[in-house]
């Protein structure tokens, strides 16, 4: 690999990987703009949208605060509603208990409405082992399902790939899990639309048990929210006998009044859409209409651990909305599968070791892909400052020390002890300046700077020297006029190469 | 009027010239430049990478240095930003006082000397870059795209894509040389494709990053900071 400073191989190895892909660059690309742009269209309506961002920020802060409070009200509404609650505080846990509770029904099948918390916890791969088939079956989950591939994006998990890839992934496996698709299949959307919607209506007809996530959960109400755009959730969420739902415990708000916040700022922020197609809400049972069993699984998976820390914790206001990712110039280049979780782009890289802290070489990478440009702040439908956020974590990253950490220590503490000492600066820099043609490359990370840029051709004598020279307390006001010339015509920026 | 002129360490040690062309711009326009001398570097590459408690003595000296001064101008939108951001949770009231008292120097320009219209001569087609800390943490905004579009002889051609992030982002450029570069390369097409000669930007460090690509591969472009630019007059062009 070329040059990553000081060692951080995780997210700088496989950024490297996926940059080579000219498809999947591509592909990102063309995507991400055109959501992005939509976005910003559908959000320039809303005269009130900068209030309405603050109301949703607010509204999660207090719900967070209060968290212990709202969870039992929560639990006490759903309960009232014919619902059972279960409370799971990790991964292994959650697991456990959704596979026992589909192991209850005798089924061997579950549908799935796209859900992240499912994903985070490799639910499908926990249900796989007990002998459980769970079938993905939003459009996007269940190209990347079939193409035996891990999601990319929160939003549209496969948007690293293209109609072609989707044409090729229908008719190679499609018939190993259900419908075939037709031989002759195009990659005209509506053809491979229609491919998906054969396939999985099958499927909805025949399943027992269907397993969800939730964007939302009422505390005063109980009622369990999911907003989509194909229609698949709602029937997931109405056809089955048996409804579990697996839901992160950061999703609840206090009141049915609050939803008024998050159904405007989703859709617009996620999908540019002035409101989603389905919203699908579900309280407890009801005697002859939808499921007549409802579980609701209450995943912590490090949460409690993320709202103790004062700075990290506004991740947890996350909406999932994936703004942030169709704005980031790193995701964009660097794909979702670089940030080596289901939540991928600048989000995942201050959540993801937050939920799982920085013990790993992938967790312990992300806080520094970024260049902290601030585009996804920007953007934040609950004004999660991400660039706040990530340098905070670096300071934890920073503070443990380990691999390239002491060294980039020793070196801030040697600079910082120099820019403190400004008469050493300064003959350190007339040092560099005099023997500049000797060694330009010689600088921290040099090797990574020079794979793809020219280093600066360093002045011939640093700024504090002309001053002293031309606006010193002697010569003041007689300026040198040849003084420019001193400083070194062509330097770094690429001077010299348009005249 | 008196200003202290805070260079920035990458100004002071890789691009004296933007410093003289500030000092230049800045009496030209009648304000009285000091540069004291006990400056050095506000620490902000030291806290984007974590290390807070070594930037503390950095912020510590950089408010002392600055001290008394009604006007601290900057020609970096970023410095300006850890400053005016940064510097209130580092530094307490002294730094966060310093913070209500620094500029970056389009805004300086604009909203205190009260001018666009800087009597500037700059005979070329120019695009601007506005880079990110000044664009979002500082809100710039138009400052610098009408102090540019009154300078006599140049031609502003709109640059597409110019709010995305070039690249640079201080260590991110050597922590995640691939991703950078790539973003930088792209910035760079952008660029190129205006037809404009120069590029134009408020912040040396990007314009290091955007400089080393169009040097690399020999593009018909050069990057030089806005204040050079505004520097130059009929009767001593700056280039």
């Amino acid at each position: 690999m070329s040059g990553t400073y000081l060692g951080m191989p995780a997210f700088p190895v496989a950024a490297k990987a996926a940059l080579g892909n000219e498809t999947l660059r591509g592909n990102l690309r063309h995507a991400t703009h055109t959501i992005r742009d939509k976005r910003a269209k559908a959000v320039a309506e809303l005269d009130d949208w900068a209030l309405l961002r603050e109301a949703g920020k607010q509204i999660k802060d207090h719900t967070l605060r209060h968290l212990d409070r709202y969870l039992v009200q929560l639990e006490e509404s759903v309960t009232a509603a014919g619902g059972v609650v279960h409370w799971a505080g990790d991964a292994a846990e959650a697991n456990r208990i959704v596979a026992e509770l589909v192991k209850a029904t005798g089924e061997t099948e579950v549908v799935k409405v796209k859900s992240m918390a499912t994903q985070e916890i490799g639910l499908n791969e926990a249900l796989e082992a007990e002998g459980i088939s769970a079938y993905e079956t939003d459009l996007a989950e269940l190209i990347v399902q079939l193409g035996d591939d891990l999601p990319s994006h929160i939003l549209v998990p496969a948007i690293h790939r293209n109609r072609g890839e989707i044409r090729d992934i229908f008719r190679d496996r499609m018939g190993a899990w259900g419908r075939a698709a037709p031989e002759d299949l195009s990659d005209v959307p509506a053809d491979l639309a229609e491919a998906a919607r054969l396939h999985l209506r099958e499927k909805f007809l025949r399943a027992k048990v269907g397993i969800s996530g939730a964007n939302f959960m009422v505390a005063e109400t109980g009622t369990l929210v999911v907003v989509e755009s194909e229609g698949n959730g709602r029937m997931c969420l109405t056809l089955p006998e048996t409804l579990i739902s697996v839901v992160g415990i950061e999703k609840i708000v206090p009141s049915w009044q609050d939803l008024e916040v998050f159904l405007q700022t989703l859709p617009r922020s996620s999908t540019a859409e002035r409101m989603n197609p389905y919203t699908s809400m579900w309280t407890g049972t009801t005697d002859g209409d939808g499921p007549s069993a409802f579980h609701l699984v209450l995943v912590d998976n490090g949460r409690t651990d993320t709202l103790a820390d004062e700075v990290g914790r506004q991740a947890l206001r996350c909406i999932r909305c994936s703004a942030c990712l169709n704005v980031c110039p790193v995701y964009e280049r660097a794909g979702g599968h670089a940030y080596g979780s289901v939540y991928p782009g600048p989000i995942g890289a201050i959540l993801s070791p937050q939920l799982r802290g920085i013990g790993s070489e992938v967790d312990a990478s992300l806080p520094y892909a970024s260049s902290l440009c601030g585009a996804c702040y920007e953007v934040c439908p609950v004004a999660i400052d991400i660039p706040e956020v990530l340098v905070h974590l670096r300071e934890r990253i920073a503070d443990r020390g380990g691999k390239g950490h002491r060294l980039e220590k020793a070196a801030i503490k040697a600079s910082g002890w120099v820019f403190d000492h400004p008469k050493v600066l300064a003959a350190g820099e007339r040092a560099a300046s005099l023997t500049r043609k000797l060694h330009p490359s010689r600088v921290p990370g040099g090797a990574a700077w020079t794979d793809s840029r020219d280093l600066p051709e360093l002045p011939a004598a640093p700024f504090r020297d002309w001053w002293k020279k031309n606006r010193g307390e002697k010569n003041r006001g007689e300026e040198n006029r040849g003084e420019k010339n001193d400083q070194g015509g062509k330097n770094n920026r690429g001077e010299g190469t348009a005249t | 009027m008196r200003a202290a002129l805070f260079v920035t360490c990458v100004n002071d040690a890789v691009y004296p010239s933007t410093g003289i062309a500030t000092v230049r711009l800045l009496e030209r326009l009648g304000v009285e430049v000091d540069f004291p001398e006990a400056q050095s570097c506000c620490g902000q590459p030291q806290f984007n990478t974590g290390y807070r408690r070594e930037t503390e003595p950095l912020v510590r000296r950089t408010t002392q240095a600055f001290e008394g001064y009604e006007y601290v101008v900057t020609p970096s939108g970023s410095c300006a930003a850890m400053v005016r951001r940064h510097y209130p949770e580092i530094g307490g009231a002294d730094a966060a006082a310093l913070a209500s008292r620094t500029y970056e120097l389009t805004e300086f320009l604009v909203d205190v000397v009260g001018v666009t219209d800087v009597g500037a001569y700059f005979p070329h087609v120019v695009t601007y870059h506005p880079s990110c800390h000044g664009l979002r943490m500082l809100g710039l905004g138009e400052r610098p795209r009408k102090l540019l579009e009154a300078v006599r002889g140049l031609e502003l051609r709109e640059l597409p894509g110019a709010e995305e992030c070039c690249g640079f982002g201080g260590t991110f450029a050597v922590k995640n040389s691939d991703v950078s570069a790539a973003m930088g390369q792209d910035k760079v097409r952008s660029a190129v494709s205006t037809g404009a000669d120069v590029l134009c930007g408020a912040d040396n460090s990007c314009l290091m990053h955007i400089g080393g690509i169009l040097s690399r591969e020999d593009a018909p472009m050069r990057a030089l900071h806005l204040a050079e630019i505004l520097a130059s007059t009929e009767e001593e062009p700056w280039s």
